[in-house]
C-alpha cells in the first residue's frame, strides 16, 4: 500500500463548510429566492405520447385574473433558437414548448405565468388544445425498423447514431480463442431524481439589458446555451452560482425550464419569473431521465480464464429529445474493458429515438449500465469455466507494474492496484463467511447468493468522445478555473466558478488552498462567482472536481507563494531559494531570527509599493486554469483516444438473501473497498461512495421508468417510482487505499460516481449467484420483486 | 381568503392564505420560513416534515387552515436561541449527516421526534425514525451516525 501523504490539512477529519449552513437551515436554494412581484410557471403537459396539435385555445385562462401571459410553443419558437443537441442531427429540434407535434406523454404544450403557482395551476386547467393522437413508439428496437412511426419525421429516421469502432486486432482474437458465449443484458430507465426538483428564476434587468438567472443547475455551459437560445450576447447573461442545489448527480439540466422563465421575464418587462417543476412536471416532462439501454456483447477467451477480446452492440434509447444523452454512450470508451487486460474491442454505439422525455446526464455518465455489462460478462464467462468469480477476476486483472497503462481505445489509465484493493475487498466482507452464511441459507431452502462486482472511475473530465460522436465539435480544452484573493488583513478569499450540489467543493477549496499556504481552511472563505465575474468552468460533472477544481486551486496558491518569495526575497535581501516558507511566514535559513510574518507580507503586497520588487503587481491575486491533464489531443486515424485522465477503482461483496415465494431481494452483507487516489476529505468521499451504492442499489432492485405499450408514462410519483429508503440500504462497510494519481496535485482522483458504478453490477450479480442452483439468470436491471418472481414461476419479466 | 393563527417555533404568528394552501406552502411563502422543503407534495418524501403538537407530519399533506390554532415547530427550531446550530444540527455536521443538505431539515425534525420519545434508541429505532425521509445523497450512514451523536449529547446534557 502507499502510504497517505505527510499532510496537514488534506485526508483528515475536518468538517464540511458546507454543512454549517444547511444544517441550520439556511441554505439558499431557488426556492427560498423570495423576489417582490415575482410570477410564477405552471405547465401544460401534453396526454398524448404522439400527437398533432390542432389548436389552442387560452381565452378562459387569459380571463383568469392574475394571469400575466399564456405562453405557447410557437410563440417561443418564433423568438427563440432550439435548445442545444450534441449530435449533428438539425431536423432533430428540441424545444421547450411543443410546436405542431408532441412526442411524449408529459411535453410541455403551454407554460403559463400568473401571480401565484395556484393559479398558474388553475389557468392551466382552462386552456384548450385540440390533438390528433398518431401511432406512437416506445420500445427502441422497435424504433430501428423501417416501418416504425418517425419521433421527428424530418430526420427521416429514428436513429440518431450509429457507428462500429473496432480497437485492436478483433477478429484474429476471436479466432484464436478457445471459447465464446453471448449475451443479452438490459438496463432500463432510471435516474438520479434527487429530492429537490428543477427550478429557475429568471430577472430580465431592463436597466443593463442583461438577464439574471438563479437556477437549481449543475451544467456545463449552461449561460452559453441561455445566450444561443434567447439569442442575445453571452455576456447579457448572468448566472448566479450561489444558489445551493438540492441534488443533482447529472440530471440539473433544466436548460428549456430557463428558457420559458428567461423570455417571459424579458417579454413582460422584467418582473421576476420562476418555474418550479411539482414532482409530476419533473418525472414526466423534466426531461430528466437517464440511460435505457440493451447491450448484446459477446466474448472470446480461453479456458484458462483469459480474456481475450469483446464485441458490444449498444443501442440506448435517448428519448424524444436528445441533449447530450447520446454521448453518454461515449465516455465507456475510457473504461470499456473495465480493470482487465483485454486484448480488442469492437464496439457498436446506436443511439434511438422514441416518444418517451428526454434522456440527459446521469451519475458516471453511461459508465454504470457499462460496468453492469463488463462485469455481467465476467461472472458468465466463470460460470461457464466453472471457474471461480474472484480468480477470474484477479486473472485478468491489469497488473500493478503496468501502469500508465493503455486500453485498446487509446486511454491510458495513470494508476492503481486492482488486486490489492480486490484483496482488502474480500477481507473486510470476510469471504468464508458470507460464503458459510450462504451456505446456511441455501440449506433452509432461500435463495441466497454472493454479489462481486469491481468498477472503474473515470474522472477529470476530458470530452473527447464528443468529437468521436460529432467531428464538428472540435472542442479539446476541459479546464477549470480558481481564483484566490488575500486582502490587507492577511484574510483568504478562494473563487470557484459553479454551483454546488453536495459535493462539498467550498472545503475542497479550502482544504487545498490551505494546504498549499500552510493556512487553516476554517479560516479561508470559498465564493461561487457568477457567470460573468468567474473564471472559465465546465461544471462539477465527469467525477473531476477533486481533480480539475483541486488542481486550478492548488495552482492559484501556488502562484501566490511565488510571489510571497518574490517578495521576501526582495526584502530579505536573500534569493530565494535561501529561504524558507513556514505557516504563511518566510524566514532566511542561514538566520531564522531575519522573517517576515503573514501579516507583514500581505501589508508590503497592499500597502507598501516602495517595497515590492520593481515592477511587481501590488495586491495579492492570482487565477489559474487548468487543462485537463493528458486531454488537449483529437482521437488518432485509428479512433484512439485519451479520454479521461484518471481511473479510481473499487472492489464491491454483497450477500443477498432472496424469499423464494415473493422474489423479495434482502441485503444482507454490503462491503466495499475503494481507492480513489489521496483522499481530500474523508467524510465526504465516505459519504459519495456510500451514497452512490444507496443510488446504485436502486437502479438494480427498485426503480424504473415505465412507458406502457400505449406510451402513456407509468411512473411519475415517488409511489411509483421507488427510492431507497433507509430500510432498502444496509449498513455498508468500507475500507480505503490510497494509490496517489501522478497527474494531479495531491495524488486525488474522483469519487463521485464509482459507488453507482459498482452496486448495481454487484447486486446483479449476488442475485445471479442465487439463481444459480435453480439454473435460472437474469440480466435486466432493475430485478424487481415482481421479476424476480416471475422467473421464478417460469414466466416472462415484464 | 382565511386568517390562520399558529404558533410556530414558540412565536404566534397570524396571516391569511387561501384554504386550498398547504401548511409548507403557508410556512414558507406566507410565513417566510424556508428550511422546510419541498421533495414531492404526495407524503412520501419527508423533505417537508415538521411537528404539530409535538408530532411530526409532513405539511405537504395538510392544509394551513388545519394548523390553526395549533403548537407548529419547523426545522428553525431547532436552532439555539441566538440562532446557532442546536445540538441535533451540530451533531449533524459532525457527522457529515448531509451532502446537498436537501432532505436535511425533514431527517432532523424526525429525529427530533424520536429524541423527544426515546433518548437512547437501537439502530432499528433510528431506522425506524427515518423510515419515512428520503435522502438521496448520502446512503443513510453519515444519518445514522449523527443521530447516535445527537442522542449522547442530549443524554450528556441532562
Ligand atoms: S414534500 Fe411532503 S412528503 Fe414529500
Ligand atoms: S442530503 Fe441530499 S437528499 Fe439528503
Amino acid at each position: 500500500m502507499t502510504a497517505l501523504p505527510n499532510t496537514r490539512y488534506v485526508a483528515h477529519k475536518r468538517r464540511v463548510t458546507e454543512d454549517k449552513r444547511l444544517a441550520a437551515g439556511r441554505g439558499n436554494f431557488v426556492q427560498d429566492i423570495q423576489m417582490p412581484g415575482t410570477l410564477h410557471v405552471a405547465v401544460l403537459a401534453s396526454p398524448h405520447p404522439r400527437a398533432n396539435i390542432l389548436s389552442i385555445n387560452a381565452d378562459a385562462a387569459l380571463a383568469l385574473p392574475g394571469v400575466a401571459c399564456v405562453l405557447t410553443g410557437a410563440e417561443l419558437y418564433a423568438a427563440t433558437n432550439p435548445l442545444y443537441g450534441g449530435l449533428p442531427t438539425p431536423e432533430v429540434k428540441w424545444l421547450p414548448l411543443a410546436v405542431g407535434m408532441t412526442r411524449y406523454a408529459g411535453e410541455w404544450v403551454c407554460a403559463v405565468a400568473a401571480t401565484s403557482r395556484a393559479i398558474a395551476e388553475d389557468a392551466i386547467e382552462l386552456i384548450e388544445v385540440d390533438y390528433e393522437s398518431l401511432p406512437c413508439i416506445v420500445d427502441p428496437e422497435e424504433a430501428l425498423k423501417d416501418d416504425a412511426p418517425l419521433v421527428h419525421p424530418g430526420h427521416k429516421s429514428n436513429v440518431l447514431y450509429r457507428r462500429t469502432f473496432t480497437w485492436g486486432p478483433v477478429a484474429d482474437d476471436f479466432a484464436k480463442s478457445e471459447e465464446t458465449l453471448s449475451f443479452r443484458a438490459r438496463w432500463n430507465r432510471s435516474s438520479t431524481v434527487p429530492i429537490e426538483t428543477f427550478g429557475a428564476l429568471a430577472r430580465w434587468d431592463q436597466g443593463r439589458d442583461m438577464l439574471e438567472v438563479w437556477a437549481s443547475i449543475q451544467m456545463p455551459n449552461y449561460a452559453e446555451q441561455i445566450a444561443n437560445a434567447l439569442r442575445i450576447p453571452l455576456n447579457a447573461v448572468r448566472v448566479h452560482q450561489d444558489v445551493d442545489v438540492g441534488g443533482s448527480y447529472g440530471v440539473k439540466r433544466g436548460i428549456k425550464h430557463t428558457i420559458i422563465v428567461g423570455y417571459l421575464s424579458r417579454k413582460l418587462g422584467g418582473v421576476p419569473v420562476r418555474l418550479i417543476e411539482d414532482r409530476f412536471d419533473n418525472m414526466s416532462g423534466g426531461d430528466a431521465h437517464g440511460p435505457d439501454r440493451i447491450f448484446d456483447t459477446k466474448v472470446a477467451f480461453d479456458r484458462d480464464g483469459t480474456i481475450r477480446s469483446m464485441k458490444v452492440r449498444a443501442i440506448d434509447d435517448a428519448g424524444a429529445y436528445p441533449g447530450r444523452g447520446p454521448f453518454q454512450l461515449g465516455k465507456p470508451i475510457a473504461a470499456l474493458c473495465g480493470p482487465y487486460t483485454v486484448n480488442s474491442i469492437e464496439y457498436e454505439a446506436i443511439s434511438v429515438t422514441t416518444n418517451k422525455t428526454g434522456q440527459v446526464p446521469v451519475r458516471g455518465f453511461g459508465q454504470s449500465p457499462t460496468n453492469f455489462m463488463i462485469e455481467t460478462m465476467v461472472d458468465k464467462v466463470a460460470r461457464h469455466l466453472g471457474m471461480d468469480r474472484l480468480v477470474i477476476r484477479r486473472k485478468n486483472f491489469i497488473s500493478p507494474d503496468a501502469f500508465p497503462y493503455e486500453i485498446p481505445t487509446g486511454t491510458k489509465y495513470d494508476s492503481g492496484n486492482y488486486p490489492v484493493v480486490l484483496d482488502k475487498g474480500v477481507a473486510l466482507a470476510d469471504w468464508q463467511r458470507l460464503v458459510k452464511q450462504r451456505e446456511a441459507l441455501r440449506a433452509k431452502g432461500r435463495l441466497a447468493g454472493i454479489g462481486i462486482a469491481t468498477c472503474l472511475e473515470p474522472g477529470g473530465g476530458n470530452n473527447m468522445f464528443e468529437y468521436l460522436m460529432n467531428p464538428s465539435a472540435e472542442i479539446t480544452t476541459f479546464m477549470e478555473g480558481c481564483g484566490i484573493r488575500i486582502d490587507g488583513h492577511g484574510k483568504i478569499t478562494g473563487v470557484m466558478g459553479t454551483t454546488t450540489s453536495g459535493q462539498g467543493h467550498e472545503t475542497l477549496v479550502a482544504t487545498i488552498m490551505g494546504e498549499d499556504l500552510e493556512r487553516e481552511p476554517d479560516d479561508i472563505r470559498v465564493v461561487h462567482a457568477d457567470s460573468l465575474a468567474g473564471l472559465p468552468t465546465r461544471s462539477p460533472v465527469a467525477s473531476r472536481m477533486a481533480i480539475m477544481l483541486g488542481g486550478a486551486a492548488s495552482g492559484a496558491a501556488r502562484k501566490i507563494k511565488d510571489k510571497l518569495l518574490k517578495i521576501a526575497a526582495h526584502n530579505l535581501g536573500k534569493p530565494e531559494s535561501e529561504l524558507e516558507y513556514d505557516g504563511g511566514a518566510i524566514f532566511d535559513r542561514a538566520d531564522p531570527a531575519r522573517k517576515l510574518s503573514w501579516e507583514q507580507l500581505c501589508t508590503i503586497a497592499h500597502r507598501q509599493y516602495h517595497k515590492l520588487p520593481p515592477g511587481m503587481e501590488p495586491g495579492l491575486q492570482a487565477e489559474y486554469v487548468w487543462q485537463v491533464p493528458r486531454g488537449g489531443g483529437l482521437p488518432d486515424k485509428d479512433d484512439k483516444v485519451q479520454l479521461y485522465p484518471c481511473f479510481s477503482f473499487q472492489a464491491h461483496l454483497a450477500l443477498v438473501d432472496i424469499d423464494p415465494d415473493t422474489g423479495k431481494v434482502n441485503i444482507l452483507d454490503y462491503a466495499l473497498a475503494h481507492d480513489c487516489g489521496t483522499v481530500i476529505n474523508p467524510d465526504i468521499v465516505r459519504g459519495m461512495i456510500i451514497g452512490g451504492v444507496a443510488h446504485g442499489i436502486g437502479a438494480a432492485l427498485y426503480e424504473k421508468f415505465h412507458y406502457a405499450p400505449d406510451g402513456q408514462f407509468m411512473s411519475a410519483t415517488f409511489a411509483d417510482y421507488l427510492i431507497p429508503s433507509v430500510f432498502e440500504v444496509p449498513f455498508v462497510k468500507d475500507v480505503e487505499h490510497c494509490t496517489p494519481s501522478p497527474l494531479t496535485s495531491h495524488g486525488q482522483k474522483g469519487s463521485g460516481e464509482g459507488g453507482y458504478l459498482g452496486a448495481p453490477a454487484c447486486i446483479a450479480s449476488a442475485v445471479n449467484d442465487a439463481l444459480a442452483p435453480r439454473n435460472l439468470s437474469l440480466d435486466s436491471l432493475p430485478m424487481r420483486m415482481m421479476d424476480i418472481e416471475a422467473l421464478l414461476n417460469g414466466d416472462q419479466p415484464t | 381568503m382565511s386568517e390562520i393563527k399558529l404558533t410556530i417555533n414558540g412565536v404566534t404568528r397570524t396571516a391569511s392564505a387561501e384554504p386550498r394552501t398547504s401548511l409548507l406552502d403557508f410556512i414558507r411563502e406566507h410565513l417566510g420560513l424556508t428550511a422546510t422543503h419541498m421533495g414531492c407534495e404526495h407524503g412520501v418524501c419527508g423533505a417537508c416534515s415538521v411537528m404539530l403538537d409535538g408530532v411530526p407530519v409532513r405539511s405537504c399533506l395538510m392544509f394551513a387552515v388545519q394548523a390553526d390554532g395549533h403548537d407548529v415547530m419547523t426545522a428553525e427550531g431547532l436552532r439555539d436561541a441566538d440562532g446557532a446550530p442546536g445540538v441535533i444540527m451540530d451533531s449533524f455536521i459532525e457527522a457529515h449527516g448531509m451532502q446537498c443538505g436537501y432532505c436535511t431539515p425533514g431527517m432532523m425534525v424526525a429525529t427530533h421526534a424520536l429524541l423527544s420519545q426515546s433518548p437512547d434508541p437501537t439502530d432499528d429505532e433510528i431506522r425506524e425514525a427515518i423510515g419515512g425521509n428520503l435522502c438521496r445523497c448520502t446512503g443513510y450512514a453519515q444519518i445514522i451516525e449523527a443521530i447516535r451523536i445527537a442522542a449522547q449529547r442530549l443524554r450528556d446534557a441532562t
